[in-house]
């Protein structure tokens, strides 16, 4: 450098004023490291302040390993229309022509984990020996799929192949079928989860569990007496988001929970049951009587068999499809079991298509035993974000994917806290994000927005997992292990019954009570 | 540069004191990342606009690449302020500073059309804090006040 020439003179030797004028700016520094260490104080007196008896777990709970060692379970795939092929790939098989794809999108776009998510699946040591489906189609799909077993796209060779059945009956009668998986249109669920439970196999069964109030009995019964192993298919049960909310409960940091609030919030031809009609469908590939059942009869109709949803003939509603993984989330959380009273009302106020079912539903259950309510909103023509929420004295809390708990501004548990500040009642107390390593007391509006979005920590640290998937796990370790999965049979007892009480109050137009005791719906 | 140092005192004070404050500014962005355990820059990464937003978008969803990205924009920050505030290596310091906040700028560009999840304090239309902070650390390039007041002047 050329300009030093004034300094030069000096380098030979430093003088006290060049010391002093070269180093002016060092006592920022000083200031600096006090201001730091009082904002940091403060950071954590608020944050332990907040935390005083609060005991929540700070870990994750890692993702359990798998008991596969041993005999392969070979699994049984009746119905394989929208869910059916989702859960077996939860359970490690994907059709050729969907690996391909998700390959494809993989190399399109780096940010496509989906296909590298699916090859690292951990491999649950099963495999698909029979398959079902009274649609040709969906059956040599399923087949083509439990066939895969070397998760390949292009280049995919059949190994294995699973035997195709039109009749249920047929493969769950199969001394090659150990377990089934169930994912049929709601009228079926339960008469095929009894068959197969007095044929000794292994139930997942998606939900809800039935279709009437009757089967329900018929089928706790059956599962408990024939001992086979029972789940229901609400994967929200692997949500660890879930699991703290529980320990928010648990440790009354809400006061005492008076209202909760579950909604559903869809606004797509999709989300209203309105499904693609197959171009190869016709009466020639499509097994009508099969599909009616016990239902009444109704001549073939192709909106009835991809549509069914739309029909109480055959479901069971919003009741049935998604008020049943709300409650069953909270009865998680909670704990609440079968409500005393049920009311709803609503209608079909948008889906003018024919449907007996309405797309606009609210139902409100009472629970006498923990004097609270819970409300259910539903409505599939309009999509704001509702979310879940927990309500009680002292605070409330927001459960999804993240989880926020917040003050409530006339808490009087947290009243000294509110009054001196400490406590902001419009920033959580205290936020919870999956995959993030600890809980937080005290979050940033930003971190916040982030949170709730589900955008945070999703690339990072621990892997994506698949609920459906350790859902499944859960089952078929439980099939090794012979203890009891936890969406088991009185789980499902809960969900069915208060699923029915909500159907019952709205067709019906009346309270429904539920009795005890006797353990039936008055 | 000319070599000329010669500024009046008042112009010699007020130029150190904003090299300063911007040095304060960065090394407490760099420190408060620094404590917080969960801190990522993955949610910024992902919500880049603009033309360069794909490649701020490569460089969230490779685990290894994000490491080193918040590694060094963590160090980043807090050597640069030091540097600011010490007079210490101050040239290379503000070169950086000054490729840091471009990048920042050009990540999330306050254009018309674009909007971003962090809702950002103020109101912008395409200057932004940034660019300011930039503008202003070229100044100081400019001003070598650090071979007056600093620990420059006793290596340089």
């Amino acid at each position: 450098m050329s300009d030093n020439t004034e300094n030069n003179n000096g380098r030979s030797g430093i003088s006290r004023r060049d010391i002093l004028k070269g180093m002016a700016t060092v006592p920022v520094l000083g200031a600096f490291a006090y201001a730091f260490y009082r904002k940091r104080k403060h950071t954590r007196q608020i944050r332990n302040s907040i935390l005083e008896n609060i005991n929540l777990s700070t870990d994750d709970n890692e993702v359990p390993v798998a008991n596969s060692q041993g005999k392969k379970i070979r699994l049984g795939l009746i119905g394989f229309g929208i869910r059916g092929p989702q859960i077996a790939k939860a359970a490690g098989f994907l059709h050729p022509e969907n690996v391909e794809s998700m390959k494809k999108g993989a190399e399109a776009n780096s940010a496509d984990s989906r296909y590298q998510e699916f090859i690292n699946q951990e491999d649950l040591n099963v495999e698909v020996t029979a398959v079902c489906d009274i649609f040709t189609v969906y059956a040599k799909k399923a087949q083509e799929t439990g066939a895969n077993i070397e998760r390949k796209g292009e280049g995919f060779k059949p190994q294995q192949i699973p035997v195709i059945y039109n009749d249920y009956r047929e493969l769950i009668a199969d001394s090659n079928v150990d377990a089934v998986i169930i994912a049929t249109p709601d009228h079926w669920h339960a008469h095929m989860a009894i068959e197969a439970a007095r044929a000794g196999k292994h139930i997942y069964c998606e939900k809800p569990m039935s279709w009437s109030v009757e089967e329900t009995y018929q089928l706790r019964k059956t599962i408990k007496e024939t001992g086979v192993v029972f789940q229901l298919g609400h994967q929200g049960r692997q949500t660890e988001a879930y699991n703290k909310a529980r320990e928010v409960i648990d440790n009354n940091i809400i006061g005492s929970v008076n209202l909760i609030e579950v909604t559903t919030n869809r606004n797509t031809p999709n989300g209203a049951w309105v499904y693609p009609i197959h171009p190869e469908a016709n009466p020639g590939t499509i097994d009508w009587p099969k599909f009616i059942g016990q239902a009444p009869w109704h001549k073939f109709s192709l909106e009835r068999f991809f549509r069914w949803r739309c029909w109480w003939d055959y479901s069971t509603g919003l009741s049935g499809d998604l008020l049943t993984h709300e409650y069953d989330a909270m009865n998680q959380i909670l704990g609440l079991g079968i409500p005393d009273k049920a009311v709803s009302s609503g209608g079909i106020y948008h889906f003018k298509d024919g449907r007996t079912v309405p797309d606009v539903l609210h139902t409100v259950f009472e629970y006498d035993a923990y004097d609270l309510a819970m409300v259910y909103s539903a409505t599939l023509a309009n999509s704001k974000s509702r979310g879940k929420v927990i309500m009680g004295h002292d605070g409330y809390m927001e459960v999804g994917n993240s989880l926020t708990v917040y003050a409530d501004r006339d808490s009087t548990r947290y009243r000294d806290k509110l009054k001196k500040g400490i406590i902001d009642p419009s920033l959580p107390i205290l936020s919870y994000v999956q995959g993030k390593k600890n809980i937080d007391a005290v979050t940033s509006a930003t971190e916040q927005y982030f949170a709730g979005r589900g955008l945070l920590y999703t690339y990072r640290g621990g892997k994506r997992v698949d609920t459906t998937h350790l859902h499944i796990k859960e089952w078929l370790d439980c099939i090794r292990t012979g203890e009891t999965p936890s969406c088991n049979i009185d789980r499902g007892f809960d969900e069915a019954i208060t699923a029915h009480m909500g159907t019952m109050a709205y067709r019906e137009g009346r309270r429904v009570l539920w009795d005890h005791e006797n353990e039936k719906i008055v | 540069m000319t070599g000329k140092t010669n500024y009046s005192n008042s112009q010699l004070t007020l130029l150190v004191v904003l090299r300063v404050l911007i040095g304060w500014h960065f090394l407490y962005e760099g420190l408060s990342k620094l404590v917080n355990p969960d801190w990522s820059s993955v949610a910024f990464l992902l919500d880049s606009k603009g033309v360069f937003s794909s490649l701020f978008s490569s460089l969230a969803t490779n685990p290894n690449v994000l490491k080193i990205v918040d590694f060094m924009n963590i160090w980043g920050l807090i050597l640069i302020g030091l540097g600011l505030i010490l007079g210490l290596f101050t040239r290379i310091s503000i070169i950086a500073g000054i490729a840091l906040l471009g990048i920042y700028y050009l990540s999330h560009p306050p254009m018309v059309g674009f909007s971003f999840s962090v809702p950002s304090e103020g109101s912008y239309l395409w200057v932004n804090k940034n660019l300011i902070e930039l503008a202003a650390l070229s100044v100081l390039l400019v001003f070598p006040t650090w071979k007056k007041t600093g620990i420059d002047r006793f290596i340089f």
